[in-house]
């Protein structure tokens, strides 16, 4: 296919941002987010093996709040050098965070297990996936007006 | 691994432009450009969707010719096992192996002898290598270029083992140069495939610098000619010198039960939007790790579904199950023994991996691709997103795309363009009102207005209300 030059514009910084909805409870689709910042970055061009990785901590925080929040909303940052992500949902919250990054230790309800997600690696994963790992989070409580786990995840295009 | 070769052609003449083909090819790679169909082959993996799809038989799967065969001093036909579910049953195996041969080689190798080698040797790998899984068949090349366009993570993932066909063109090459004394290099081994994918495989393969097989002619345009001479051939009842396993490679688990294992889960998963999915999911890390070997095959059915067949494949299955008495239940021990000592001496080894391809970027600069993608979505919030087919892309997200690219316009979206007239129509309209007081034309102009207002006002079924407040904005 023939490819024109593209006009620049004055604003020359190159960025691009996306926006998703999660929507919990529907597994059959879970992962759709995550997918799509996939499809996304192969357009892109970032390398294969990165895009693996940033797909599967996007995937995993994805997943967290499907399980956990029922509804968040995932956004992405994509610029040459990096890919910022945020995941923040206005669920439970993780009263212990320590205990929640050991390898294995879920709090998923059963029905989930059975289904075969919250196996307990979802935060580890996250963690080994990226370069900077950044979680907040604030547990339900009478005066508390904030609640929800916010997680920031930065890989860098080396 | 360059495409040296694309073996499907677009017949011009039958191609209406109906935009069938675009929405279900795997890697969007076809268009519609000024009314005919483009298939672009760089990222066509030959998968044969647009062939199933076309209700015009427009793509035209090609094989090599039968001429090329005059080239060689001696010539063996390898039929694929498919080859066995397109004939009656009261032919046996002997009988359709010698139709086969008489149509003008040398002598027959049946890939399925080397099928049953091949499974051997994919049961030594995966023992020897459980913790590298789940471990992707390499025998399908549509999937193998699936893998390397759209996922190449997994390519790490292929299993190493040549296919089924090279092993039988490398096997009969060794065979005949020992046994009659005939240089390699003129001997040509002819493969009769089921699908067009094998043809370019032949000529670019993935795990070899250069195949062992010679050319690959089709089932379907032998298949008359084999069907005329099986009657004139005398009936031999003893059995082809593949077992069932080697037989079963053509349709959909047969590798499966190749390979199976009480030590690991091996699946079989065939149909390639199937097998998209399924690729999605171990990229994210979804599958489940217990399994070790996936048998994937891009046609429904497995090869006795591809283009190049003529039985119904549903059909052809069955007929090879009722075939299996006509086939050696096992190899003996003798012959299994020869294959592991060949495995440990690497004869059934790739000699190269299966390269990632990065066809899918927008640009080679990072940067650039950011920019395009950017005034890409700015311009697809515009479009309705219904994905209709009808500007010639598969999405309107492509369209944006091409538009960023100078290759396409929004006009070409008809509901920009009916949105367009609607809007000059409403000005048009504005303008003959203006009427000049001299002139007596009320009547006339009010029976424009309604005519006018009725066409502006009125939304296409398949948006809904929302474009009305879009084109307000």
């Amino acid at each position: 296919m023939n490819k024109k030059k593209i006009e620049k514009t004055a604003d020359t910084k190159h960025k691009i941002a996306f926006a998703f909805t999660i929507e919990g409870n529907n597994f059959s689709s879970a992962g759709e987010a995550s997918i799509r910042l996939k499809h996304a970055l192969q357009h892109i061009g970032y390398p294969a093996l990165l895009i693996r990785r940033i797909a599967v901590a996007a995937y995993e925080a994805e997943m967290n709040i499907i399980i956990h929040a029922h509804r968040g909303v995932m956004k992405a940052e994509i610029t040459p050098e990096t890919v910022t992500i945020w995941a923040e949902d206005e669920g439970p919250g993780i009263p212990n965070v320590e205990l929640a990054m050991q390898e294995g230790y879920s709090t998923a309800p059963d029905y989930i297990r059975e289904m075969g997600f919250g196996a307990g690696m979802g935060l580890p994963n996250i963690k080994r996936c990226a370069d900077i790992f950044d979680i907040k989070t604030h547990i339900e409580k009478r005066g508390n007006i904030e609640k929800g786990t916010k997680i920031k995840i930065v890989i860098y295009n080396k | 691994m360059e495409n040296k070769s694309f073996s499907i052609f677009l017949d011009r003449k039958r191609c209406t432009g109906c935009t069938n083909c675009i929405k279900r090819c795997p890697t969007e790679a076809i268009r519609v450009r000024n009314g005919k169909a483009k298939i672009f082959a760089s990222r066509c993996i030959e998968c044969g969707e647009c062939i199933r799809i076309c209700p015009h038989s427009a793509p035209i799967p090609q094989a090599d010719k039968r001429e090329n065969i005059k080239q060689f001093k001696y010539t063996v036909v390898l039929p694929d096992p498919a080859v066995f579910g397109q004939f009656k049953l009261k032919y046996t195996p002997r009988q359709i192996l010698a139709a086969v041969a008489a149509l003008g080689f040398d002598s027959v190798y049946e890939v399925g002898r080397a099928a049953d080698a091949v499974g051997i040797a994919l049961q030594e790998f995966i023992k020897e290598n459980r913790g590298g899984g789940p471990w992707i068949s390499s025998a399908c090349p549509a999937v193998i270029r699936l893998i390397q366009v759209r996922f190449p993570t997994l390519t790490e993932q292929i299993l190493p083992i040549l296919s089924p066909i090279e092993v039988a063109a490398r096997q009969a090459k060794d065979e005949i140069s020992q046994r009659l004394g005939i240089d390699r290099e003129e001997i040509g081994c002819f493969y009769l495939t089921p699908c067009p994918s094998q043809v370019t495989a032949v000529k670019s393969p993935y795990h070899l610098e250069r195949s062992h097989v010679d050319g690959a002619l089709s089932i379907s345009s032998l298949y008359p000619e084999i069907r005329d001479l099986l009657p004139k051939i005398k009936n031999q009842d003893e059995p082809a010198q593949a077992t069932v396993y080697g037989l079963k490679w053509c349709r959909t688990g047969g590798q499966t039960l190749a390979v199976l294992s009480e030590n690991y889960l091996a699946v079989a998963v065939d149909g390639i939007h199937n097998l998209h999915k399924l690729f999605e999911e171990i990229e994210l890390g979804k599958f489940d790790n217990n399994i070790n070997f996936i048998e994937c095959q891009c046609c429904q059915g497995g090869c006795v579904g591809g283009p190049f067949t003529i039985e119904n494949p549903f059909v052809a299955r069955v007929l090879l199950r009722q075939r299996q008495t006509q086939f050696r239940p096992k190899l003996d021990a003798g012959e299994a023994q020869e294959i592991q000592d060949r495995y440990h001496q690497g004869y059934y080894r790739a000699e190269k991996k299966a390269e990632p391809l990065p066809v899918m970027s927008l640009r080679k600069n990072i940067a650039r691709a950011i920019d395009v993608m950017e005034q890409a979505e700015k311009i697809l919030s515009q479009l309705p997103g219904l994905d209709c087919g009808s500007c010639g892309c598969p999405t309107c997200r492509i369209l944006a795309e091409d538009i960023v690219c100078g290759i396409a316009t929004e006009m070409d979206c008809y509901f920009k363009l009916r949105e367009h007239v609607q809007f000059l129509a409403e000005q048009m309209l504005a303008l003959a009102l203006k009427v000049p007081p001299v002139t007596p034309v009320q009547y006339q102009i009010m029976q424009t207005q309604r005519e006018v207002l009725k066409f502006a006002k009125r939304v296409p079924p398949v948006l809904g209300k929302q474009s009305q407040k879009k084109k307000r904005g």
